[in-house]
């Protein structure tokens, strides 16, 4: 019983950073910008919040300075994308090398420690809120592991879905910026300027990626690691695909995505009628499960139509 | 006339200088992945070059990979210069020190937690299987659900020899002991993923366990980190890692690799032994740390046991199995 409910609170654990970098993919992809930066800005903001945290002692330094950090490489994507009309695959590209490479070197020249920032003390670190009195009570104490057992990030992320849904679809600027995803050139006309949406979708995008970087080194562990995202933006990106840019889909493929990671990591050496199931096998099925579906199981996954295509304003 | 004398003298220099280079030894140390400030494997090798700088004043050339790509070009560029014997950290290096060990039959190659079998190459490999065992030992002792975990790197036989051993100790404690036993991954970077060794953590916590085994390199921080917060006792590994959390790590399972550099650099080429050098309890090689961060934790019977555990394996009474002779653990 308790294996079950640790993993379905492990489950959440493992789905808040896959939410909040889907979402800002989201806000980005639906305004035209591809970003496939979103594992590098985890990163370098993973990164940033260790050590800002480490140095000044506290978690929510940690985070603004993360944030800070995630924007200014989110700036550089829309730099170049927008300004610049560069290929954003590229740019999303050196923006992931860039951070992987940064953390480290900069990890090592501070804190000589191999690239690794020295462990957080607790107020260094968001943890969880815990419920003693509640744990005890039969079903309520086990749902209070599940769902109350979070750091504040945690609430965040799952904050962060319905009010995305809503703004992009009910408010006037949610509506622009779709528009602008899909046909900048109507929204131009109108006079409403294409690289102001853009360049605020992006800011969007920079500000969740910090908070998801900020989430892992500081909450779901208390130092930072090399490569310590571990392709967790990516897996949001298919998450995203796998939801066909949308909000409240988007949150169901990340928590089934990390479902599907929580029993990786769980259910080791578990095995079904005799029978061992290989952890290998658990830990590809996101994958498995993002390409097997979209071969026609949920029909097509259709991309905002400008999606990547950088706009020109005349020719 | 004076330009002659001063060539042939030049000349004569440079003729004492490399009689000089052929006789005595001109240490080199090749770092793994993870750097030598790693608080773990290569900081302890880093350790024990640094000690042998201290002693004899004898500077020694280093390397630190960033990537794989460099390991085998920054064995070879030490080669090219001479530098002999040159020593390189972990089991990856292993392909790379035979490529260029071949290629320079008359320099001296060390290699640490692999065997490389070519005449001018020492292996120094560890009985990680013995100080395993003791920390097993430790575990058994000090768990009070009769469940205790162990949360391995990467998948590979190196990794399930200590798993094996700790196994081991763990029934030697409690013969009807739970031993939970996670791998993090099948890749390289199974050895930096902390939240998914934390994540493993506290699955093995829910299903009871109360001591955990980190063999993960930086994982284990993970892993020590999620014991500490959920009340259950960790052991690190490698170095000394007590200090981490101090109070909640019940001992680390140290391999004395800096000792191992200090003495291939100090034979240096004179004394240079080829083959494999097996470092266990009896040589010192391996071991549980005990210091002041965990003296709370070790009741004296459980210290009796370790002295007496160890002192049976030296002697040969207790013989703790090594999953790599035949990759098969008689206890799970």
């Amino acid at each position: 019983m308790n294996l079950y409910i640790e993993l379905l609170a492990s489950t959440i654990r493992m789905s808040v950073p896959l939410i909040l970098a889907c979402i800002a993919g989201l806000w980005s992809e639906r305004a035209g910008i591809v970003d496939i930066g979103l594992e590098g800005k985890m990163l370098i903001a993973a990164f940033v919040a260790a050590s800002a945290s480490a140095v000044f002692g506290s978690a929510w330094i940690g985070l603004f300075c993360a944030i800070l950090a995630s924007l200014a490489f989110a700036l550089v994507h829309g730099y170049a994308a927008i300004n610049q009309r560069g290929n954003q695959v590229v740019s999303g590209v050196a923006i992931n090398m860039l951070a992987a490479g940064l953390a480290v070197v900069l990890g090592n020249e501070w804190f000589k420690e191999g690239g690794r920032t020295p462990a957080l003390t607790p107020e260094g670190r968001f943890l969880p809120f815990e419920f003693p009195m509640l744990y005890d009570i039969p079903v309520i104490g086990a749902l209070a592991r599940i769902f109350l057992n979070h750091s504040i990030l945690a609430y965040f992320a799952f904050a962060i879905v319905p009010l995305s849904a809503w703004a992009l679809s009910r408010t006037r600027f949610g509506l622009r910026l779709r528009a602008v995803g899909e046909n900048p050139q109507a929204v131009d006309t109108a006079g409403i300027s294409v690289a102001a949406l853009r360049y605020r979708a992006v800011i969007i995008a920079g500000v969740l990626c910090g908070v998801a970087g900020a989430f892992i080194s500081t909450s779901l562990s208390s130092s930072f690691v090399r490569d310590m995202t571990a392709g967790s933006g990516f897996m949001a990106l298919a998450a995203l695909i796998f939801a066909n840019w949308r909000a409240y889909p988007a949150l169901g493929a990340c928590l089934l995505f990390g479902f599907l990671q929580a029993i990786g990591n769980f259910a080791q050496g578990a095995s079904i009628g005799g029978f061992e199931i290989p952890v290998q096998f658990i830990n590809m099925l996101p994958y498995v499960l993002t390409v097997v579906l979209l071969a026609g199981f949920i029909g097509k996954s259709v991309p905002p139509r400008a999606s990547g295509i950088p706009y020109v304003k005349d020719r | 006339m004076l330009r002659r004398t001063f060539m042939a003298a030049a000349a004569a220099l440079a003729l004492t200088a490399g009689a000089a280079l052929a006789d005595d030894s001109k240490p080199a140390i090749v770092f793994d992945i993870g750097g030598k400030f790693d608080k773990s494997f290569n900081e302890s090798m880093y350790n024990g070059a640094e000690k042998y700088k201290k002693e004899t004043g004898v500077a020694y050339g280093e390397f630190e990979i960033a990537n794989e790509a460099q390991r085998e070009q920054a064995i070879r560029n030490f080669a090219d210069q001479g530098y002999s014997p040159i020593i390189a950290a972990g089991f990856a290096q292993a392909a790379a020190v035979e490529k260029v060990a071949k290629e320079y039959p008359d320099l001296k190659f060390a290699i640490v937690d692999m065997v490389v079998d070519q005449p001018n190459v020492q292996s120094i490999v560890f009985k990680e299987n013995e100080g395993s065992y003791l920390a097993g030992l430790l575990a058994g002792m000090a768990s009070k659900t009769g469940k205790v975990g162990f949360v391995g790197g990467m998948d590979i036989p190196l990794i399930r020899k200590f798993g094996c051993g700790y196994a081991q100790g763990v029934k030697a404690a409690k013969p009807d002991a739970t031993i939970f036993q996670n791998m993090t991954g099948d890749t390289g970077a199974a050895w930096n993923d902390p939240v998914k060794g934390g994540e493993i953590t506290k699955g093995q916590m829910a299903q009871g366990a109360d001591v955990i085994y980190a063999a993960a390199g930086a994982t284990g921080l993970g892993v020590l980190q999620a014991a500490a917060d959920g009340g259950a006792l960790s052991i690190g590994v490698d170095a000394n890692q007590n200090y981490l959390h101090p109070g909640k790590v019940l001992t680390s399972m140290m391999k004395r690799v800096d000792v191992a550099v200090y003495n291939v650099m100090k034979a240096g080429n004179a004394g240079f032994k080829p083959g494999i050098m097996a470092l266990g309890l009896a040589e010192d090689g391996v071991g549980v740390a005990m210091d002041d961060n965990n003296k709370p934790l070790i009741t004296p019977e459980m210290m009796a046991a370790v002295d007496k555990a160890k002192a049976d394996i030296i002697a040969g009474t207790i013989k703790v199995h090594d999953y790599t002779e035949d990759n098969t653990c008689p206890v799970q």
